[in-house]
């Protein structure tokens, strides 16, 4: 770790980013508002983009400090460790 | 402040970026050998785009006095076709002594498929038996984190690799620990959309450190931003951190990783300054 880029102090963080993420809320509630008012509004509940969406909004509400991690692995594709490796040719 | 943007493709940027570029600070750049937004047809069109890369490129660079770098291979998209893509590789060391080359990239997967596996192993056979650096592509979005776990896995299983000698690019909140843990260099993309801003690029300084860490536009054809290093710069300043940690992330950083490349040349503005 580098001693010299330690975090913002977290007021400063929110005063600096409060209308930023205000904004960003917006453009999510936004969104989530088109996709209800167009048509066939009811084939998207089946989706599963719709279901990852919510999980993701849960994931905001929580405590962790590693909320984007999080998102980033709630949006990924499950990794099998037993794939098969190609062999390297010495 | 000087700094290397060590991935962009411009080949597909206006000679007005270089410009800008340069006025920002830019020295030097690295160009990895991607896919041109079609798949090509045949080897022979890999054979313009590597004449072009070592040749056109850094001379349109170096009227901004930027040094201009490549990296060579056939992309993880086009890998899918294993035919193609060892008539490819077979034609690489033709060009790996030009002396803008510093080595094999961005390889990688695309939609982390059996075939991308194949190729992305073959291109490293090429790198250990040429002793050349590697730049590696991981994919976007849902693949990412899959992907990323194959790619180490596979440079693990290869006991040729060296990892000080592996950059693992596009890397992101899930996926940078899995480069640095085990010893690789990663390099963060800002890019719009489907990778980092530059202030979630800044949130990762700060979660994992300034070691082995750099930062690149990866700009292209797509909607992208040439300038987005000198956006990070900016940010990592607007939060207070000092100048020798942002020079760190933007300069020295690549400067040594590239550095370890027998066909590294030093950025004119280094020359000029010794001088």
């Amino acid at each position: 770790m580098d001693p010299r880029v330690k975090a913002v102090a977290a007021p400063k963080v929110l005063e600096q980013s409060f209308l930023e993420a205000r904004s960003k809320l917006l453009d999510i509630a936004a969104i989530l508002d088109r996709i209800t008012r167009g048509d066939a509004a009811e084939l998207v509940h089946q989706d599963v983009k719709i279901s990852r969406i919510i999980e993701a909004l849960k994931i905001l509400q929580g405590s962790s400090a590693h909320k984007a991690e999080q998102i980033q692995k709630l949006f990924s594709l499950p990794y099998d460790a037993n794939w098969e490796i190609p062999t390297p040719r010495y | 402040m000087q700094y290397i943007d060590p991935h962009i493709h411009m080949i597909s940027r206006v000679t007005d970026d270089y410009h800008r570029m340069a006025q920002c600070g830019c020295v030097a750049i690295s160009e990895p050998a991607f896919w041109a937004g079609f798949d090509r047809g045949s080897a022979e069109g890999f054979r313009d785009y590597f004449h072009h890369l070592v040749e056109v490129e850094p001379k349109r660079a170096a009227l901004f006095g930027i040094r201009h770098f490549s990296w060579l291979c056939i992309n993880a998209k086009e890998a899918e076709n294993v035919s193609l893509s060892r008539d490819v590789i077979a034609m690489i060391p033709e060009f790996l002594q030009r002396p803008n080359v510093l080595g094999i990239g961005e390889i990688g997967l695309n939609k982390n498929t059996k075939n991308e596996a194949t190729i992305f192993q073959e291109h490293m056979d090429l790198a250990a038996k040429t002793d050349e650096l590697i730049l590696i592509h991981t994919p976007h979005l849902e693949d990412k984190y899959k992907g990323t776990r194959m790619i180490v896995d596979m440079l693990k299983n290869d006991t040729r690799v060296k990892p000080h000698r592996v950059c693992i690019d596009h890397v992101e909140e899930h996926t940078v620990k899995l480069a640095l843990d085990n010893g690789f260099w990663c390099g963060m993309t800002l890019y719009p959309t489907t990778k980092c801003t530059p202030a979630r690029a800044v949130d990762i300084i700060e979660m994992v450190g300034t070691e082995k860490i750099m930062a690149n536009s990866a700009g292209d054809w797509g909607k992208s931003d040439p300038l987005a290093v000198p956006e990070l710069i900016l940010e990592m300043r607007r939060r207070g951190h000092p100048e020798t940690a942002i020079q760190k992330v933007v300069f020295e950083n690549p400067l040594e990783f590239f550095r370890q490349s027998a066909r590294w040349q030093e950025p004119f503005a280094l020359l000029n300054f010794s001088k």
